[in-house]
């Protein structure tokens, strides 16, 4: 326990502090830019850019052995990789606007094959090696045990430049989210500004190769984006949320492996992330499973009602079970399905709202009123009582049809 | 003693529908409500579409036109209410529909062609293994013919005009053999000359008895086309033949402001010479 | 090609080739139907259904796998379905978030349990042993008439060849549904089709075929398969009938050149050892994708016919 409250303050090592700060760095830039995938309804292209950067990995340390270098360097590993993610984005752009297939389509095709290319590079290293373990195969999965005192610097300043990158972006990238016609009528050029923001996706995952792998950072990407649209409506807001999930997620993600043993970083941090997700969608006050259950249930109940009602007060008898369940358990009819007095009140009362209602749409005939007639809008929240004491003079005074008095 | 909220309720002096639906109509709902999310797009609507017929389901956009006759086919889920289909529950009385969805409704660029197209209404009398005999193959081509698009039978969907791709919706449609035609704005988006030959077709469908339910959104050729008129806006406006349903009131009634008096007057006018 | 081909090839390759055209046939209905990336999600959740499975059963004998793999891909399925509708996500961030989870998870239980003295590994989930699945006992192309030979195929083949053989004859049986459900769903259920369960079962059915292929080949062939050539076949023609033919030729023919190249194609150029074929079979068909999208006779869309008359 104490080692990781040891982890949570920064307080197990020089290494593992750096690699805490930049995953939380990392999350919150990761979160951002993946709100931004996820407003502009993309969220897979992060998978598609992931999985590209494996034969960037690959041809990299080739490259970097070839030339007699050392072929771990990570710095050169990772630009390596910016390099095939690119150019798996281009051709996902390429085969969307040049034919016939739609983008889905094209993102899981360079998915597939960039993936297949960076094993068969892999399987090159291996045999180049002979033997010797090149160590790339962390890069499927991240791990950041026993890691150089440079990576965890690479990964603490790339976390920061992600962050600030995120930030210089962030008008664009919020205006172009919450409306691309608006943002381009205002002069913004989107084409550029999709490219930007994909180049910080692209920023992001190529940092967190090392810390979560090429699999996993697509959640980092994509989870706390979802998680925050269950608390908020407002793009703005979105991205700083997520970003806050994700920041979180990365930090107490990372502290809590280093404290534990078998706690491989990568898929903690997603588990945390996972966590709030599920949290959220169930118990976030309005977009949440609970609250939308309950409130689905109020409404299909209120819809039943008042059509029971309206049958009521009509004179029709009512057929649907579920409506003779509610209005019996209401004591508004009887069990033989008979109108009880409150429930010959209330049907008149309901039919006295048709009635404004209609003498409403007569007066007053303007195109908000119309939608707002749908059967369940009391005529109370649409018109002051001085208007609607209006339509009871128009009604004239109550006559008794069927000539019983 | 006088209870004012009963007294009220004897205003009510609108002719009530039968209660239950009629066995005779080809298709009638009672208390149909359908919503999307937690705003009725259709609520307690009530309707009872005369056999051997043309008949038009009228109102502004938004008013859950379509969602009506989807939620009458069973196509999305109803919150409450019945459907019959000449009588039955709409299950047992498929072969007896045929349905022409929104042409915007589906991808166009699908790898089809037109005759491919034409040949999914015959899947009800194929069945799922059934081979697709020469005469069934000559039966969809005799319907692409009376839509006049015979010589397109091997064309690619995605090649075809917007009036060209109603055409073929139409004689999916009629390659169906039913006697009830349900079909979800026809007429939008086509040229002169497909709306004049879809709609000979479909007079030719009410002559030789069948029934034609369509929604239909221009006023000004509804009484030129249809003979009966069920006007909607969430809820049921105005129901009967074209001449009494379709009139200045119901129009007002059903569109609100949307409508200006002149152009209802216009379409009144109008009405007579399509 | 004579003894050696049949002893180390042959099989390999046809187990190539029905994971190929396995993964191929469910794909054309996914791209049609706008979820190519649900096989991309598939292929992921086989990792934590393989340890859950192992974690239960104490063995890596296949089958318990294999069940373990296709219960994953199932929950999979239904909580993505789940996210979509209660969360009112869309689809591609339901799946991100749904398939990304469960493979965290998987990892994490793999890392927990002891599982390093059994061959159970990451890479082995995702690169398949293709190259591994030789035929010892055969001594030629005549002990393909030997019982005592054919008895000690390797038991993927078997396998492998009967999901092909379901997942072939389940596309012809419900052909018309699949069909009339992918072009026009209104109009499917409007006939009576259920096109709910129909879209549910052709999910069902590409994980089965995920998870028969992974157990040979790995999950790049089958997020590669899934895809590449029912994309490619669509652009080579405008007919679903003769797409599907297209991408079946296009599967196989990613399995067997992707194998040769795998397996020869470095000894040509003076190396040792070969390399991934799994991974080599991936990179062919995105190759013969590519090539597709450049040459094929019907790549472009159709935009002007589109516009009203």
């Amino acid at each position: 326990m104490s080692a990781i409250l040891d982890a949570l303050l920064l307080g197990a090592g020089y290494n593992a502090a750096l690699v805490a700060l930049g995953a939380g760095l990392l999350g919150v830039a990761a979160g951002a830019s993946g709100s931004f995938l996820f407003l502009r309804k993309r969220a897979l292209i992060s998978d598609a850019v992931a999985h590209a950067t494996l034969p960037g990995v690959g041809l990299a340390f080739i490259v970097m052995v070839a030339l007699g270098g050392d072929g771990r360097n990570l710095l050169g590993l990772l630009l390596g990789s910016a390099l095939s993610a690119g150019a798996g984005l281009l051709l996902i752009e390429w085969i969307a606007r040049r034919t016939r297939l739609p983008e889905d389509a094209a993102i899981g095709a360079v998915l597939g094959t960039f993936f297949g290319l960076g094993i068969v590079l892999l399987t090159v290293i291996q045999s180049l090696s002979a033997g010797r373990q090149a160590g790339l195969e962390g890069f499927l999965l991240g791990s950041t045990a026993g890691m150089l005192r440079a990576d965890a610097l690479v990964i603490a300043v790339g976390g920061t430049l992600a962050v600030a990158l995120t930030w210089l972006m962030r008008r664009p990238m919020t205006l172009v989210a919450f409306d691309a016609d608006y943002a381009a009528a205002l002069g913004y050029d989107i084409r550029r500004i999709d490219l930007a923001m994909m180049a910080l996706v692209m920023a992001v995952t190529v940092i967190g190769l090392k810390v979560v792998g090429l699999i996993l950072i697509v959640a980092m990407l994509i989870i706390p984006a979802v998680t925050a649209r269950f608390w908020t409506d407002r793009s703005g807001r979105l991205i700083w949320i997520a970003g806050g999930l994700g920041g979180v997620s990365g930090y107490l993600g990372a502290a809590l492996s280093s404290a534990a043993p078998n706690m491989p970083t990568g898929p903690i941090i997603v588990l945390v992330a996972a966590g709030m997700f599920t949290l959220s969608l169930f118990l976030a006050p309005v977009r949440g499973v609970a609250a939308a259950l309950l409130r689905r249930r109020r409404f299909q109940a209120r819809v039943h009602r008042r059509q029971g009602l309206l049958a009521l007060a009509h004179g029709e008898p009512i057929r649907e079970p579920y409506t003779l369940r509610l209005l019996t358990r209401q004591g508004l009819i009887r069990p033989d399905g008979v109108a009880t007095e409150a429930g010959r009140a209330q049907a008149a009362r309901v039919l006295r709202d048709e009635h404004r209602w209609a003498k409403a749409r007569e007066v007053h005939q303007d195109a908000g009123l119309s939608g707002r007639y749908d059967g369940l809008t009391p005529i109370e929240e649409v018109f002051t009582p001085d208007e609607i004491a209006e339509f009871d003079r128009r009604l004239g005074p109550p006559v008794i049809v069927g000539g019983a008095a | 003693m006088h209870r004012p909220d009963l007294a009220i309720a004897a205003h009510d002096g609108q002719a009530l529908p039968t209660d239950t639906c009629p066995a005779d109509s080809p298709l009638a709902v009672r208390g149909l409500t359908v919503s999307y999310g937690e705003k009725p797009a259709v609520f307690s609507v009530d309707a009872t579409f005369p056999a051997r017929a043309m008949s038009a389901i009228i109102g502004p956009n938004g008013a859950g036109k379509s969602t009506f006759l989807k939620a009458a086919l069973g196509v999305v889920p109803r919150l409450s209410g019945e459907v019959r289909v000449f009588g039955t529950p709409i299950e047992k009385a498929r072969d007896r529909i045929a349905y022409v969805p929104q042409r915007a409704s589906v991808d166009w660029d699908f790898p089809a062609t037109v005759l491919d197209v034409v040949q999914m209404g015959l899947y009800r009398r194929v069945g799922l293994l059934g081979r697709m005999s020469g005469r069934m193959r000559a039966l969809a081509l005799d319907c692409l013919g009376r839509v006049g698009m015979a010589d397109f039978a091997h064309r690619q969907i995605g090649q075809l005009s917007g009036g060209q791709q109603q055409r073929v919706f139409l004689a999916r449609a009629l390659a169906q053999d039913a006697d009830l035609y349900l079909l979800d704005e026809p007429f939008a988006g086509v040229d002169a000359a497909t709306e004049r030959a879809i709609i000979d077709v479909l007079k030719g469908l009410r002559d030789a008895g069948k029934s034609v339910v369509a929604v239909h959104h221009d006023l000004s050729t509804v009484r030129g086309y249809f003979d009966h008129a069920f006007l909607i806006n969430v809820r049921r406006m105005a129901e009967g033949p074209v001449e009494t349903a379709f009139t200045a009131e119901t129009l007002h009634a059903t569109y609100g402001g949307r409508l200006a008096t002149t152009q209802i007057d216009e379409v009144m006018l109008s009405g007579g010479a399509a | 090609m004579g003894a050696e081909f049949v002893q180390f090839s042959l099989t390999p390759i046809l187990i190539g080739m029905f994971a190929a055209i396995a993964c191929a046939l469910p794909g054309n209905f996914l791209i049609l139907r706008r979820q190519a990336l649900i096989g991309d999600a598939i292929s992921h959740v086989v990792l934590p259904g393989i340890v859950v499975a192992f974690l239960l059963t104490g063995t890596v004998a296949a089958i318990p796998m294999m069940i373990g793999a296709a219960a994953a891909a199932i929950v999979a399925v239904i909580l993505i379905e789940a996210v979509r509708r209660l969360g009112r996500i869309e689809p591609g961030a339901a799946m991100g978030v749904v398939f990304t989870t469960l493979f965290a998870a998987g990892v994490l239980l793999l890392e927990q349990s002891d599982t390093s003295a059994v061959h159970l590994d990451v890479e082995h989930a995702l690169m398949g042993n293709l190259e591994s699945l030789i035929w010892l006992r055969a001594t030629g192309w005549e002990s393909l008439l030997d019982p005592a030979a054919l008895a000690a195929l390797p038991p993927e083949l078997g396998r492998m060849a009967v999901v092909c053989a379901l997942i072939v004859a389940l596309t012809a049986i419900f052909w018309r549904w699949l069909k009339i459900a992918t072009f026009d769903e209104g109009f499917a259920q409007a006939l009576g089709i259920p096109a709910a369960g129909l879209g549910f079962g052709l999910v069902v059915t590409a994980a089965i075929a995920a998870v028969a292929a992974f157990d040979a080949v790995g999950s790049i062939i089958v997020i590669a398969m899934f895809i590449c050539p029912p994309a490619a076949a669509r652009l080579m023609t405008n007919r679903l009938e003769v797409q599907v033919l297209w991408s079946v030729a296009f599967a196989a023919l990613s399995a067997v050149l992707g194998y040769v190249l795998a397996g020869y194609g470095p000894l040509w150029f003076g190396a040792a050892n070969a390399v991934s074929a799994a991974g080599m079979i991936a990179t062919v068909s995105g190759v013969i994708l590519g090539l597709a999208c450049l040459y094929a006779p019907h790549r472009a869309r159709i935009g002007a016919a589109r516009e009203d008359a």
